[in-house]
């Protein structure tokens, strides 16, 4: 039996050599392909799925056996619970407000930097686009003595600083690489034309280029806002921020399920794993074509 | 040339902000670690942290956990990633909600998606022992996180489902790259499936192939989050890789310059791995 419907690569409608075989056996070859992606999708998806259904149990039904994949009654205790427990609001808070100060402030650099590095030729282009490799090739554990060590120095330990400092250095890579994409597709003429009209470089980049960034720059913060630095970080949390009233949610919920298993229970970390994750899942299913856009730019690059 | 010069000193002051922090956050970072490998207290020891490091028992099995972790996830990770990329490049309905859905894993929090591992592995309220139990592949619960090569076995499949979704975005991008004039070419001249897979994409993916590996491999070389929630280490250290004992060791037993020498240690290793692949695989250019 051919698998000629199946393109290894090529973009094509799936099965243009529909009826070479009898309707059947293209039936059947739709059938498993469909039902491959079916299994694709809960594999990737079913981690998620478990915590929710996890969260909306009862404290006695989460440990009751033989397991049931539909709670019986739906209860919202254990996120009656986690909201009305200061702490754990006191960790949502901190994660926001360090995720948006990063994606702001990275956002702002990042285009700074992309719109130099599109435009003007500069001799320490390389040097910067090797510091950019450097923050992006190694993982957190190489820095992390030096970064503590600095931390401490500068007496940042326990404040969101610590924290927004390296998440921006770190999501600056990717966020250049998108800015700088997008200045390169903005043609040249129009600046210069603004030149000779006698506009400044700050008038041009904030009157002319800043209104077309914009669905540019929302693709960035997004990517910034998603990605490992600043929402789902972890490391650098766990070591910079010793106070528990200055954790992220991250760490959190990670120390919650370890110190003291038998004393909170598990339907209560699901649903603060579910109210972790939630903001960033609406924020994939609303953006997701930008995002993909945005990482397969930066992956050309 | 005043018009240049003027250009020069605009840009220079654009990028200075980054430049700044990049240095002080991304650069400096590594020069202080080469320093403090070398002394301890403060003063200079020379190589003697090297030597303690290589007689070091439990750096040894931390550094073959953290390469056989490289080994096994890495390549697992490439091949679905491949395999998805050419299942989501097909036209087919609902396409773009299992997009999304296998783009999820990379931007769900690493640690707390851990945790929910943690729970799924649990030996007793588990629904990962309930699924085998009930489709009668194993006869007893088994205790996944306490067994070490059981627990080794968790650590990779929380990785293996993060990780993936980020070589499928890369080799989907690399498989949208390729011309379809290729295709329609070779198959004038008689090419199966098979041969179209392995003459036109496959090469033409190589490059996109080589960087979803380096950046793949460097980071499993540097794995903390997940595995750290999962185990911690592992029973009796068995799942332990480099970057858990360098947290111990900096975090625990306060002995910073020798957290240094093995992040020195790993960063070598990684630089020797990046130096392998691009001379196996890298830059050579494919005549069409």
């Amino acid at each position: 039996m051919s698998l000629s419907f199946i393109n290894f690569g090529e973009t094509d409608k799936l099965s243009t050599k529909k009826y070479r075989f009898s309707p059947i056996i293209y039936g059947l070859t739709q059938i498993s392909f469909y039902l491959l992606v079916i299994f694709i999708v809960i594999l990737h998806l079913a981690p998620f799925l478990w915590q929710v259904i996890c969260s909306l149990k009862n404290v006695d039904e989460i440990y009751s056996l033989p397991l049931k994949y539909i709670p019986s009654k739906i209860s919202l205790s254990a996120y009656r619970d986690l909201i009305s427990n200061p702490l754990f609001l006191r960790y949502l808070l901190n994660s926001i407000l360090i995720s948006l100060s990063t994606t702001f402030f990275c956002l702002l650099l990042a285009s700074l930097s992309g719109y130099a590095l599109s435009r003007l030729s500069l001799r320490f282009k390389t040097f910067f686009q090797f510091l950019l490799l450097i923050a992006c090739l190694f993982p957190q554990i190489i820095f992390l003595v030096p970064l503590y060590e600095l931390m401490a120095n500068l007496k940042l330990i326990n404040k969101p600083l610590a924290l927004v400092l390296p998440y921006v250095t770190f999501s600056l890579p990717l966020a250049v690489w998108v800015m700088t994409g997008f200045f390169q597709t903005i043609p040249k003429e129009i600046e210069e034309q603004a030149i000779i009209d006698g506009f400044s470089r700050l008038k041009i980049l904030t009157k002319i280029i800043l209104p077309l960034s914009r669905p540019a720059l929302a693709t960035c913060a997004i990517l910034i806002f998603i990605g490992p630095f600043a929402w789902n970080e972890f490391l650098f949390s766990l070591s910079f921020m010793i106070k528990d009233t200055s954790r992220t949610v991250p760490v959190g919920i990670a120390l919650l399920s370890g110190a003291s298993m038998y004393e909170m229970p598990w339907n209560k970390i699901c649903a603060a794993c579910v109210l972790t994750t939630l903001p960033l899942i609406i924020f994939v299913i609303i953006f997701q074509k930008r995002i993909i856009e945005g990482l397969t730019r930066g992956a050309l690059k | 040339m005043p018009k240049s010069f003027d250009e020069q000193k605009f840009g220079l002051l654009l990028i200075l902000p980054s430049f700044i922090l990049l240095g002080l956050v991304a650069l400096y970072p590594i020069l202080r670690n080469l320093i403090l490998s070398f002394t301890e207290n403060d003063q200079f020891i020379g190589i003697k942290n090297f030597i303690l490091l290589f007689q070091d028992e439990r750096f040894k099995s931390s550094l073959f956990n953290t390469l056989l972790f490289c080994l096994i996830s890495v390549p697992l990770q490439l091949f679905l990633g491949l395999v998805f990329a050419l299942i989501l490049q097909q036209r087919f309905f609902t396409r773009g909600f299992v997009r999304t859905s296998v783009f999820l894993p990379w931007a769900l929090p690493t640690a707390v998606m851990a945790v929910a591992w943690k729970w799924i592995f649990n030996d007793t309220y588990g629904v990962f022992n309930d699924i085998l139990l009930r489709l009668q592949i194993i006869k007893e619960p088994l205790a996944w996180l306490g067994k070490p090569d059981l627990a080794f076995f968790c650590i990779i499949l929380a990785e293996v489902w993060k990780c993936t979704p980020f070589v499928t975005v890369i080799l989907l991008a690399g498989l949208q790259s390729i011309p379809p004039e290729l295709y329609e070419a070779i198959s004038v001249d008689g090419a199966n499936t098979l041969q179209r897979f392995r003459l036109i994409t496959l090469p033409l993916l190589r490059p996109f192939l080589l960087v979803a590996l380096v950046f793949r491999t460097i980071q499993a070389l540097g794995v903390f989050d997940s595995i750290w929630v999962l185990t911690g280490g592992g029973p009796g250290g068995s799942t332990e890789p480099i970057s858990l004992y360098v947290y111990d060791t900096v975090f625990r037993y306060l002995k910073f310059s020798y957290g240094s020498t093995m992040v020195i240690f790993s960063f070598i290793l990684s630089l020797i791995f990046v130096f392998i692949f691009y001379k196996f695989w890298g830059d050579r250019q494919i005549e069409y």
